[in-house]
């Protein structure tokens, strides 16, 4: 049997054993904590102020291409006073490496699995808590060693590990090949072993509470969109990170004890011996890759799944196609593994590889494109509630049509020829990772917020917030097409050195302000959640009317989340349905028995969902 | 306000596309047109899809923001419509870009295998390479083989290419190639991975450490805007598409295509320069 649930009697109800833990003191109760909800708080409040941290790093980079060479104002002559606050080459790169690292490992991933993926699992599907909650408490206090080392990494000499957030060897695995490839880049690899560590033991545990704790009747097909992208997400993670554990373990024993995975004989790096290889780069290259592809998907499918959620409650209609989306979704993680040579399209593997990858990477556009034609469905003839969460939802679906159309032009091997390692990729991937996800996680974290601390948040603030963020946002990046197509290659520290790029200084001009425009306005969103988190106006146990089991426990919801164990009678998405009318809502939640049924769940759902 | 935001949804697809429609005027655009044959193809390739894409991003923009304006002008106490979708719409949905999608990649196979796949290089070239071109932290190092030099097979071609030889021909950043007919160069790199990128002929290859990749390419007679009188022929920069180091960005060179003639005389200059020092190329033919 697939879903358990605590017997109606004889066991203590979770609302009971809620009462023993008056006592467990703050340390126990608010930092290590089991609770998956104070857990999933504390990955949100941690990757927040990471976010923080990597877009001071994304403006750093912004500053030296719109003003090559000039001297910082005020943060330059504190950061790097000897050069005259000027961003020199080497740190130049460092920035990106570290942008990108900061960015991917220690707030996109951790934000969806790590802050959404742990508060929402259990609530949505009617579970006290994870299936192993001290593993999931260590799957948090897993990333401080990794950002203790990524914090390391920048002092440990040459300024912070400079090989791009790919590590590509000969360049990451040589010691002498750059500044930042000595200490630094093996502080890098620490680090995201320990990212590692910590997304496995989540992805174990949401994996065992999907399947095992969800509540009576809550079947496979009445669960809410963001648990299947949650669960999906785990199995995407559980299969292709131990494939860059070990890569990186093999890059760590390449650098200190001397064997030759990736290093080919006879290279004479920045005159240092020569090296006594037998490796070869492109092996790095394929395992890389081979997990950091469905990481992309890692970094989206969650945000599609919390969007569907949200977009079907503000337009207060069922989701369009719940199926199409489940299928779409298990498509989407299906193709992601089979599509990592799209990454490798110049690099000079075997060119027929090229053509498979292509076909298999144009054909995963195929289930993006319904999930994006179902979310316009949803909308479609809704009573909209216009608020913030619509606001950001939308965001989300008019970003991702421009990232996943981007995406073709690159899929394409003749046209990637030209296009690979220019901005238009740089474009491509920001329209899907900040427009698509963090657009989507701008939504959630207003959308749940009032489950998480019992209280709104500001909505005309973070419609300001918005507002600002997708201006700034497409300021920024939209141009970065334009830059592609001229052949800007990425990772420049001065493209301006060649005449033909000359020109699109002005155009990088106006991208920095952008950018600096979006950077100021997450102070809104920071003090929004800070000044919501205490003085936001007060909220009911279900402020959105909204249909998930979630909204049946209190706001927020004690230890033990339920006063009952609640007891699933249909599916998250019947807004304003007949049944629902009849009641006089146009929601009704997951937990209303029918009018004609006795309490027990049906047990046909049930053995469907086995 | 809700018709504020819907106009709000509405208003920046149109300005991408008229950012995309001024663009080439504005040379936002390609580094001037392909003067290689196949880079013409692959423009041609880029704009079909750009045809395609835009197309759906219209689209689904205006799709979008029609069901925004639709919300956002119904009644307070209009009723959403209870519909859990359509299943001939997904279908639709489905097989119609799946049609498109499949028709795009197989349409892109062709350029590719001209370029990259070894059976459909032009005849000859294999064994007829222009140069070696070596990348190197953080420049690129070129070696012509010496213009009596014939090589028989691509064995041959291997063993050349294997260790140098005191007839070779050297230059930095500048590499000459003859115009009007596919040239060949052997790419490989002295230490860590670098990428040949020369934007103008749409050319992109990485140099792998370990491993020595052929890539040919052709360009055009005709020079065009990128004449220069005093090269006697066309130039065109190439720079280094892969983070190589520090200094990945300053990695610029220029390569020359001239007509045949001139780049035998420019070939034979090189010669006599470089093997005046009484190393007698004749002397020492294998």
């Amino acid at each position: 049997m697939s879903t358990m649930a605590p017997e109606e009697t004889g066991a203590p109800l979770p609302h009971d054993h809620a009462h023993d833990h008056h006592d467990i003191g703050f340390v126990r109760k608010y930092i290590f904590s089991t609770d998956h909800k104070i857990i999933g708080i504390q990955f949100l409040i941690t990757t927040m102020l990471m976010l923080m941290v990597g877009g001071a790093l994304a403006l750093g980079v912004r500053w030296q291409l719109a003003f090559p060479y000039e001297s910082m104002p005020i943060i330059g002559r504190l950061l790097f006073a000897a050069e005259g606050g000027i961003i020199s080459p080497e740190f130049y790169t460092m920035l990106f490496t570290m942008h990108a690292t900061v960015m991917i490992f220690l707030v996109i991933i951790p934000v969806l699995a790590g802050a959404f993926g742990n508060f929402l699992i259990p609530l949505q599907i009617g579970a006290d808590d994870m299936a192993f909650p001290t593993l999931n408490m260590l799957s948090y206090w897993f990333m401080w060693p990794a950002i203790f080392c990524f914090g390391i990494s920048f002092l440990a000499g040459g300024g912070g590990p400079a090989a791009g957030w790919t590590s590509y060897p000969v360049l990451a695995a040589i010691k002498e090949a750059a500044p930042g490839s000595g200490a630094a880049q093996t502080w890098w690899l620490y680090a995201v072993t320990f990212v590692g560590v910590s997304s496995m033991m989540g992805s174990v545990n949401y994996m065992t509470t999907i399947i095992n704790m969800r509540a009576p009747g809550m079947t496979l097909f009445r669960m809410p969109l963001t648990i299947w992208a949650m669960f999906i997400t785990a199995i995407l993670q559980a299969f292709a990170l131990p494939v860059l554990t070990a890569a990186g373990f093999m890059q760590l024993s390449d650098r200190e004890f001397g064997t030759s995975f990736f290093v080919p004989s006879g290279l004479v790096v920045n005159n240092a011996d020569p090296t006594v290889g037998g490796g070869q780069p492109l092996l790095w290259q394929h395992l890389f890759w081979f997990y950091s592809h469905p990481a992309v998907y890692i970094m989206l499918l969650p945000a599609m799944g919390m969007v569907s959620d949200m977009l079907s409650c503000v337009s207060r209609k069922p989701i369009f196609g719940y199926k199409p989306m489940v299928y779409s979704m298990a498509a989407i993680a299906g193709l992601g593994f089979i599509v990592w040579g799209h990454h490798m399209f110049t690099s000079g593997m075997n060119p027929a590889l090229g053509m498979t990858f292509m076909v298999s990477t144009i054909m995963i556009a195929l289930p993006s494109a319904i999930k994006t034609f179902n979310w316009i469905g949803t909308l479609w003839g809704g009573q909209l509630q216009f608020n913030a969460v619509l606001l950001n939802c939308v965001g989300f679906v008019s970003m991702f049509i421009v990232g996943g159309l981007s995406g073709i032009f690159m899929a394409a091997v003749p046209v990637d020829i030209y296009f690979h390692d220019t901005y238009f990729i740089v474009a491509h991937f920001h329209y899907v990772l900040f427009g698509a996800t963090l657009f989507g996680v701008f939504g959630a974290i207003q959308f749940w917020f009032p489950k998480m601390f019992g209280r709104l948040m500001n909505d005309t603030v973070a419609k300001w917030h918005f507002f600002l963020t997708f201006i700034g946002f497409n300021i920024t990046f939209f141009p970065m097409h334009m830059l592609g197509i001229a052949g800007m290659p990425r990772r420049y520290a001065d493209p301006y050195l060649h005449p033909y790029l000359e020109h699109l200084l002005p155009m990088n001009q106006l991208m920095t302000m952008g950018a600096l425009l979006m950077g100021f306005a997450q102070f809104l969103l920071l003090g929004n959640f800070l000044m919501s988190m205490f003085y936001g106006k007060k909220c009911s146990r279900n402020p959105w009317g909204a249909n998930g089991l979630e909204w049946t426990a209190p706001s927020p919801p004690g230890h033990g989340n339920f006063d009952v164990p609640p007891i699933c009678y249909r599916g998250p998405y019947d807004y304003s349905s007949p049944e629902a009318e009849a009641t006089g809502e146009d929601f009704i939640l997951q937990t209303t028995p029918p009018p004609e049924m006795p309490e027990e769940p049906d047990s046909e759902d049930e053995s469907a969902s086995q | 306000m809700k018709k504020f935001w819907c106009l709000f949804f509405i208003f920046w697809p149109i300005v991408a596309i008229i950012i995309f429609w001024i663009s080439p005027g504005m040379n936002w655009w390609f580094p001037g047109e392909s003067y290689s044959p196949l880079g013409a193809q692959i423009d041609d390739l880029f704009y079909l899809i750009l045809w395609i894409v835009a197309v759906v991003f219209v689209g689904t923009q205006i799709g979008l923001g029609y069901v925004l304006w639709k919300g956002a002008t119904s009644k307070q106490d209009d009723k959403a419509w209870y519909s859990h979708g359509s299943h001939s719409l997904e279908v639709m949905w489905t097989i119609v870009p799946a049609g498109i999608l499949l028709f795009i990649a197989l349409y892109q196979m062709d350029v590719w295998a001209q370029y990259r796949i070894k059976a459909n290089f032009p005849e000859n070239t294999l064994t007829a390479p222009i140069a070696e071109l070596t990348a190197r932290q953080f420049e690129w190092r070129v070696r012509y083989p010496h213009p009596d030099r014939k090589f028989k097979s691509e064995a041959d071609v291997k063993k050349w290419l294997r260790q140098p030889h005191p007839d070779d021909l050297h230059t930095v950043n500048d590499l000459r190639v003859p115009s009007g007919k596919p040239v060949l160069i052997y790419l490989r790199t002295e230490d860590v991975q670098h990428s040949f990128f020369v934007p103008k002929l749409r050319v992109k290859q990485d140099a792998v450490p370990g491993l020595v990749i052929p890539v040919w390419f052709e360009v055009q007679n005709r020079a065009g805007e990128n004449e220069e009188p005093e090269l006697k022929g066309s130039s065109y920069e190439f720079l280094c598409a892969e983070l190589c180091g520090w200094g990945h960005y300053k990695m610029k060179a220029r390569l020359v295509a001239q007509p045949e003639k001139e780049f035998k005389t420019y070939i034979d200059e090189l010669q006599a320069d470089q093997n005046e020092d009484g190393v007698s190329s004749d002397d020492e033919q294998e």
